[in-house]
């Protein structure tokens, strides 16, 4: 576990307010950022969050600290957005096998007949890297919602894969085909807003 | 049929699918080393390969909204609440 998760989460049973505040400053972001791919609204999502510290309060003595801090979390905040009922129980399903780039881009032999275009060198540039910031978020609001949540939980918070599927329930094969799916189309998205 | 197409190269089509498994470490040994192989030998597929590593380092530096004062307070309150209950 993460040294000064582990150290707030001593203090935390320990009485320390401080603690408390501290855990919630660390992790708020994160926990709003998934919670608000479960529910449409944010206020929802705040409140999605809120129940989610209520249960850890009322669960921190019982964690064992056999996953990470974060994950225990997020494991409840899950639940808790599933259960609540705020949003009908998605399927599992992950969606139709939309190719990573399409079809069209290569020839009959398939190789490539339209070469992505060249963008890496320009993103350094701190303007652009700006808008692609913003276009990277607004292709995350459009993904669906599982692969949005296993994007997040990777690239945004830095999960290992394996503290993914923890989190989200999922099998590891699933975790990587959702993965390669949310990436692809992120990429995609940068190429078309760098060379439109 | 099936050794024969294993053992044929590569096409790119094949390659930006399996440019996950790659950076995950999961593909096979024979399988990661014909990518290598598409890879060393096809620059589109390699500045694929480039622009998967920048998408990822790019969703990365997203920045996320910070605590509200209000739902600080509320959160504090929460703690209260909780605490109350326990003695």
């Amino acid at each position: 576990m993460n040294d000064e998760d582990r150290e707030l989460v001593e203090r935390l049973r320990a009485g320390e307010e401080d603690a408390f505040v501290a855990l919630v400053a660390r992790h708020h972001a994160s926990m709003l950022r998934l919670a608000r791919s479960f529910v449409s609204s944010a206020a929802v999502a705040e409140e999605v969050v809120q129940d989610t510290w209520v249960g850890v309060l009322r669960g921190i003595d019982g964690f064992a600290g056999r996953s990470s801090f974060k994950t225990w979390l997020l494991r409840i905040l899950v639940n808790r957005a599933r259960t609540t009922g705020m949003r009908e129980r998605r399927s599992v399903a992950i969606g139709d096998a939309v190719p990573a780039v399409d079809a069209s881009r290569f020839d009959a032999a398939g190789a490539w007949s339209s070469p992505p275009q060249h963008w890496v060198q320009d993103s350094d540039d701190r303007m652009l890297a700006q808008s692609l910031s913003q276009r990277i978020e607004e292709t995350l609001q459009e993904l669906p919602p599982r692969q949005r949540e296993v994007v997040t939980l990777r690239d945004v918070d830095g999960l290992s894969g394996r503290e993914v599927c923890q989190v989200l329930d999922i099998s590891e094969a699933n975790q990587r085909v959702l993965l390669h799916r949310g990436r692809s189309h992120l990429r995609q998205a940068l190429e078309d807003a760098v060379v439109s | 049929m099936r050794l024969l197409w294993r053992n044929d190269e590569l096409v790119c089509r094949q390659v930006v699918e399996m440019v996950t498994d790659y950076l995950e470490g999961v593909l096979s040994r024979g399988q990661r080393k014909r990518l290598d192989a598409h890879l060393a030998g096809c620059e589109h597929c390699s500045e694929y390969l480039a622009q998967m590593r920048a998408t990822i380092r790019l969703t990365g530096r997203l920045r996320s909204e910070d605590l509200t004062p209000q739902m600080r307070e509320e959160l504090g309150d929460i703690y209260r609440r909780w605490r109350a209950e326990e003695d």
